[in-house]
């Protein structure tokens, strides 16, 4: 039909996603850089760098090589035990969570799927509230993140029974189960917190788990959570090409040598673990799932393999920037971490659902 | 040469039997239609073929193997299939969805290898969208589309190629250009199946006609044998007057719709 030999067109796409990409990374790399250093550099109390760059010789250096100037031992617990930590924490709950985001959104689908919003968040926080309320959050620390993937697993498969039929998923179907299930959930959590109100200190230790959160959190918390995360992304970052295919529709998927039903199973497994493991250390923290992966999306092109790692260092410099944001905004009083995420990712969720109704009207 | 071949294939939904039962055996380079009206299973037995649907009883074969037993990857590499366009909400370039074509001659974590490359470019270049390589697969017209899903199954270098409804959402000349690229790609020795519903399209490109309705297979064989104006009454329900065309293909002009309808399931 054509014989002209064209010059040669891949060429052209992927060093035009490289430039891409290497621009992107110039630009998120510091910034990464910059929030961590910001999250830990400013606070309620104000340290000095100096003090800082102190502490983190005495922690990180071998004794010998370390000056001899002093620190107070309040300054150590608070840039070691508290800052530290805390935004540890929030660095990998954000990668964790933006990255759970990319893979629903390719298993659904759909650019507004979100762990919030398809049920895997509120299964992981219920699932968290039976490790509390039967005591098994006591006896392993471990039960309280595995228990979360547990719920967030069961919710995400209540979610895509409902809403999927035939491999489709109908934007309106899927919001209405993720409410539903949420909705239930929730009210089961709710209900298993009040009957078993034993303990207040306990309940009220729930219930601010439930509202999500960064506060006191310490290096076990950053235990129960980066590996995890960290396990989730290396599996998603495997499952990219089936990603891609499958957000082209399962038949597609399918006819192109996807093993649709295992890779689906995979992929639902890794959203959990990831929800899971965010969830159980900062309860649930809405729309950094569904903000960052859109956005990143914009400037790259929604290639999974490039869209995923990105997101994910986005995703985890976004919400420490966020909660820098939450606990310093209105001092002394810290604004809840969900506040925030939402004032940011509100907007733009009814953007995009207004933009696909457009589509679906034209 | 391959042959795709369907024996006694039956699909059941819901405890009744929708599809079949059906034996059919296409194969060597040929470019058959698929026609029937709405419902009457041309998109079962496409998915039947491609090994996307199992068949409740009955065998389909690949070679004379049943295809379900082939590995996912293994069908994929021979059997290519075109959807009927689709809604894609995400703006993957042209370049990459002809790179996912790809898909089951990749390992996981190889990288593009130089056949990927040379694979890609020829099936661009022969369904002539070379220069829509960069564009986002969504701002595409339908016309454009339609050649990019073919030049995605061209990528995999199948042995068969089926396409359900192709023409559907094209106008006549976007419907015509898909047609030929279509018989194009049979006289390159591809197996080309096509689904659809307006056969007075699609007659003039195929060697064979395949007529279905209400799932059962009425007919096959050549345009004479298989659509003449009492076959065209009893199954789409309309009268059909052949006007001889220059090409030596009729066409059918079709007017007024019989009251009575021919039940062929009940009459079996």
């Amino acid at each position: 039909m054509n014989a002209i030999a064209p010059s040669d067109p891949l060429a052209n796409v992927s060093s035009r996603s490289r430039l891409h990409l290497s621009i992107f990374y110039g630009f998120l790399l510091p910034i990464v850089c910059l929030s961590l250093l910001a999250g830990v550099g400013i606070g309620s109390t104000h340290i000095s760098w100096s003090t800082i760059l102190r502490v983190a010789e005495l922690k990180l250096l071998p004794q010998a090589w370390t000056s001899s100037v002093p620190v107070t031992k309040a300054d150590e617990v608070i840039v070691w035990l508290i800052r530290v930590p805390r935004v540890i924490v929030a660095f990998f709950v954000g990668a964790g969570l933006a990255a759970a985001g990319v893979l629903l959104q390719a298993l659904f689908r759909n650019p507004l799927a979100e762990p919030g919003l398809v049920g895997a968040g509120e299964g992981a926080v219920l699932g968290g509230v039976i490790s509390f309320v039967t005591g098994w959050s006591a006896t392993s620390v471990l039960s309280l993140p595995l228990m979360a993937m547990v719920g967030a697993l069961l919710a995400l498969f209540i979610v895509y029974a409902m809403s999927t039929r035939g491999g489709v998923t109908p934007v309106a179907t899927l919001l209405l189960a993720g409410v539903a299930t949420s909705a239930l959930l929730s009210a089961v959590a709710s209900l298993l917190l009040s009957v078993n109100i034993v303990n207040w200190q306990i309940a009220q230790e729930i219930v601010f788990w439930m509202m999500g959160g960064l506060d006191a959190r310490t290096w076990t918390h950053v235990w129960l959570c980066a590996p995890f995360v960290v396990l989730g992304i290396v599996a998603s970052l495997i499952q990219t090409r089936d990603l891609d295919l499958l957000q082209l529709g399962e038949e597609t998927a399918a006819s192109f040598g996807v093993d649709v039903e295992s890779s689906k199973r995979m992929l639902t497994l890794t959203a959990a673990i990831l929800t899971g493991a965010a969830v159980a250390v900062a309860g649930l923290i809405g729309f950094v799932g569904l903000l960052v992966p859109h956005a990143v999306r914009l400037i790259l092109g929604p290639s999974n393999r490039t869209l995923l790692p990105a997101s994910a260092l986005t995703g985890g410099a976004f919400l420490v920037l966020c909660d820098l944001l939450a606990r310093t905004i209105h001092p002394p009083t810290e604004i809840r971490l969900g506040i925030v995420t939402a004032l940011c990712g509100g907007p733009l969720f009814i953007y995009l659902l207004l933009r696909q109704y457009r589509g679906v009207a034209n | 040469m391959s042959v795709l071949e369907a024996r006694n294939a039956i699909v059941k939904r819901g405890g009744r039997t929708i599809f079949g039962p059906a034996s059919v055996r296409i194969g060597a380079g040929e470019m058959t239609a698929l026609i029937g009206p709405n419902g009457s299973g041309k998109s079962t037995l496409l998915r039947l073929f491609a090994g996307l649907w199992r068949p409740d009883g009955g065998e389909m074969l690949l070679d004379g193997n049943a295809i379900h037993s082939l590995a996912r990857k293994e069908i994929a590499r021979r059997v290519a299939f075109v959807p009927q366009e689709i809604q894609i909400d995400f703006a993957f370039t042209v370049g990459e969805i002809l790179a996912m074509g790809r898909y089951a001659h990749r390992g996981q974590f190889s990288p593009q290898s130089q056949v990927d490359h040379a694979a890609i470019n020829s099936a661009a270049a022969y369904c002539d969208i070379t220069h829509l390589i960069d564009r986002a697969i969504n701002t595409l017209s339908g016309g454009e589309r339609q050649r990019v899903l073919i030049a995605r199954s061209l990528v995999v270098e199948p042995e068969f190629i089926l396409l359900d409804e192709p023409t559907a959402n094209l106008d006549i000349h976007h419907a015509l250009d898909v047609l030929q690229l279509c018989e194009s790609l049979s006289h390159k020795g591809k197996t080309v199946i096509v689904a659809t519903h307006d056969f007075n399209l699609v007659t003039r490109h195929v060697t064979r006609l395949i007529l279905l309705q209400g799932g059962l297979l009425i007919a096959q064989g050549p345009q004479e044998e298989v659509l003449g104006p009492e076959t065209i009454r009893e199954v789409f329900q309309v009268e059909a007057e052949m006007v001889p065309m220059k090409t030596g293909h009729p066409v059918y002009v079709f007017h007024q719709r019989t009251r009575e309808t021919h039940d062929f399931r009940a009459s079996r």
